[in-house]
């Protein structure tokens, strides 16, 4: 049995999606923006495409859903565009964001860092969460912008979205939320919350790779990113996506009709799984459950290094994630598991399981079997649980190794 | 970058099959018991390098047969990756028969080494090296706790990278002979900091005593120095095209002192060296009169002449000068 449990890393795209699909690469091929019909043919399809985004998102009729290559593009155009928009051609010179983000938003931060903006990381508490209240105390009249994600894609945690949207709103910020890991698992409604901008990305819900969507409340001003043709309204240029858009509308569909129905599901599956880890000593998993994407468990387990785990979890056929700093080219420990702290170990102990509505109960139990027989084979050699005590002289008095 | 590079490799494509082999079944992961090994007449060292905070643990055992020094049995427990328990794995067998003495000359790319399924392939990918130096760094423990010295006593000179293993001394005598001006050229000629990358700059992996910027300002610094020193030595015979600015402003001044200045004088002038201008074709010499030589009719006729001509017959052929 194979069992795929990196689901926020991305997701198989649904076979009713690839059928909605398909006839967009040889039949129906035309540039919707030619004259002719087969050109024109594609319009009620992305027509289409573009009601179940606006529906599954609620998003308001005087608001814009553009759709772009990626959260990761998405991500980029709000930073950037907002830095021309309101830095260079404005009086502001600060951003508030947190250290948790994805590096689509953490790398260009630094990048306009390097071009004079000023940029606040802000923390999460020890559930891995953002606090509105930081977010409040963080903002000042030089601020353009505020940027937090809606969910974290590796411990699951939700912000607080909605808070954080109305101390913006009351202190006249925009307000940008990268909802990749939220949009198909949680309840997305953006006429409930204020924010002005939303990221999201159709892999992460069964949709295909290479499409994805920015939404942009009201309609309002941001320079585009892609200059062009005058594709999107003069938003976002380049021919579009056909494809990608008509899939992306049926995979939100899909992920959004009934999500309180499907998540609760899911749910089932990841609590019978964490249990069942948990049983195991030396254990513990980040965050509140009932403030986490359903689908999602960060945990940690002493004495077995992440890389190492996630090996036994291959060769068992599970493929699962670690932010482990062994894992990483550089060796660095991942920035967002340090910034959760949990004395470090987290850094080279997580492993990250995350489930999707495909997951089955009897793939679960695949899991727990094998997740066990890895934990106490890697535990059989790991020096955390050996009993001889070193020679005197012999011990480590601290971490001698490392400067974190 | 380049066509090879635009897709990130594989991690785990990178090990070798023996990396592989090892880590799904390593052969000397264990403990040995101190009353194990006093029963049957040997000494038992155990050390720990590293911690689980840090990312890399490492406990290494040794049964030593006191009469003899030579290690009769050596065991590990490791919390690591694959690469790391592979690495702790084939120490232990290397050091296993060997006398301490021989065992801690063991170095952390025999340990890499000995991972290869062929000699010209490395084992690990390059920032997995760290892995191996930990047991190199554990074994120089365990020796210092059975023979009573200080681990750092068995290292005979500076190592500034670790995984390539190369010194202080080296680094310094590499860039200096091929003039090298780049971490990148350092890394070309010497695979320092090709690795685990922690030597080279403050704020990496490890924590490190001497990193390669510095050795290579510091270096660089010396180099600039020593030329200029030689330039300075040299006087008169280094050749006046290639002095710095300040230099060719003294030999100036000092022809001009050996063999112009006495004549301006005893007319009751003088003059001064305001800037020297360089192009591929003139070195232009801006000179100020000063005294009597100010408006003195010969000042741009002959004794301009003279001065030019002394100078290009003693300096350079480029020279012109020109008052102000």
């Amino acid at each position: 049995m194979q069992v795929y449990l990196d689901n926020n890393a991305t997701t198989m795209v649904d076979p009713l999606v690839v059928e909605v699909m398909l006839p967009f690469f040889s039949e129906i091929y035309g540039n919707p923006n030619s004259l002719h019909k087969i050109g024109t043919a594609s319009h009620p399809a992305i027509s289409k495409a573009i009601d179940q985004v606006y529906t599954a998102l609620n998003a308001a009729d005087a608001d814009d859903i553009v759709f772009t290559s990626c959260a990761t593009e998405s991500n980029n155009w709000v930073l950037q565009s907002v830095f021309i928009d309101h830095v260079l051609n404005s009086d502001k010179n600060h951003i508030v964001t947190t250290e948790v983000e994805h590096p689509s938003i953490l790398s260009t931060c630094k990048f306009l860092e390097e071009q004079g903006v000023k940029v606040t990381y802000l923390p999460v508490n020890g559930q891995g969460v953002v606090e509105a209240e930081t977010v409040k105390a963080f903002i000042t009249d030089k601020t353009a912008l505020v940027s937090v994600m809606w969910a974290s894609n590796e411990t699951g945690m939700i912000n607080p979205i909605a808070e954080i949207g109305e101390i913006c709103k009351e202190k006249g910020v925009l307000f940008h939320s990268d909802a990749v890991q939220a949009v198909g698992k949680i309840p997305v409604d953006l006429q409930s919350v204020h924010v002005d901008f939303v990221s999201m990305s159709a892999h992460k819900f069964h949709g295909p790779k290479g499409v994805g969507a920015l939404y942009i409340k009201n309609s309002q001003a941001l320079s585009p990113l892609m200059h062009g043709g005058e594709h999107m309204g003069g938003r976002r240029s380049g021919t579009l996506n056909v494809p990608g858009i008509v899939g992306m509308g049926k995979a939100i569909e899909l992920a959004t009709t009934n999500i309180e129905e499907t998540s609760a599901k899911i749910r089932v599956k990841r609590d019978r799984l964490e249990d069942a880890i948990l049983e195991l000593s030396d254990t513990f998993v980040v965050g509140d459950r009932d403030n986490r994407t359903p689908n999602t468990i960060l945990i940690s387990i002493r004495g077995v290094e992440g890389e190492g785990m996630l090996w036994d979890l291959n060769n068992g056929q599970i493929g699962a994630s670690t932010g482990s700093a062994c894992a990483s080219e550089d060796l660095e420990a991942n920035t967002v598991m340090l910034a959760i702290g949990a004395d470090n170990e987290l850094a080279h102990t997580g492993i990250r399981l995350s489930l999707s509505r495909f997951t089955t109960d009897s793939e679960v139990d695949y899991t727990i079997t094998h997740f066990k027989d890895a934990v106490a084979r890697l535990r059989a050699i790991s020096s955390s649980f050996a009993i001889q005590k070193p020679t005197e002289g012999g011990e480590v008095q601290e971490c001698e190794l490392h400067h974190h | 970058m380049a066509k090879d590079d635009l897709l990130g490799a594989s991690l785990w494509d990178a090990y070798s099959n023996k990396v592989t082999t090892l880590m799904n079944n390593p052969q000397h992961q264990g403990e040995i018991f101190e009353g194990e090994a006093e029963k049957r007449g040997n000494k038992l060292i155990v050390a720990d390098f590293g911690a689980e905070s840090c990312g890399d643990a490492v406990r290494l055992y040794w049964e030593i047969d006191p009469k003899t020094d030579i290690i009769i049995d050596s065991k590990f427990k490791s919390f690591g990756c694959g690469t790391a328990i592979a690495s702790s794995d084939v120490m232990t067998e290397l050091c296993i028969g060997k006398t301490v003495q021989e065992a801690v000359k063991i170095t952390n790319i025999d340990v890499e080494f000995a991972l290869r399924d062929d000699p010209e392939t490395p084992a690990v990918p390059p920032q997995k090296m760290h892995c191996s130096v930990m047991a190199y760094d554990v074994i120089k423990k365990a020796a210092g706790l059975y023979i009573g010295v200080d681990a750092e006593s068995f290292e005979e000179e500076i190592i500034v990278c670790e995984c390539a293993r190369v010194s202080l001394t080296t680094l310094q005598e590499v860039i200096k002979l091929n003039d090298l001006t780049t971490i990148e050229q350092i890394t070309d000629y010497t695979k320092a900091g090709g690795f685990c990358k922690s030597c080279i700059r403050p704020g990496g992996h490890e924590k490190r005593e001497y990193y390669l910027v510095d050795i290579l300002a510091d270096t660089r610094k010396e180099m600039d120095e020593e030329k200029m020193k030689a330039a300075a030595d040299a006087g008169g015979s280094a050749n006046f095209e290639d002095m710095t600015l300040v230099q060719q402003i003294k030999a100036i001044d000092a022809e001009i002192d050996e063999s112009i200045r006495q004549f301006l004088v005893m007319d009751g002038g003088d003059m001064e060296v305001i800037d020297i201008k360089s192009s591929d074709e003139y070195i232009d010499v801006y000179i100020r009169y000063l005294g009597a030589c100010n408006g003195c009719a010969s000042s741009s006729t002959g004794t301009l002449y003279a001065i030019e001509s002394t100078l290009k017959e003693k300096l350079s052929k480029k020279i012109r000068v020109l008052p102000i």
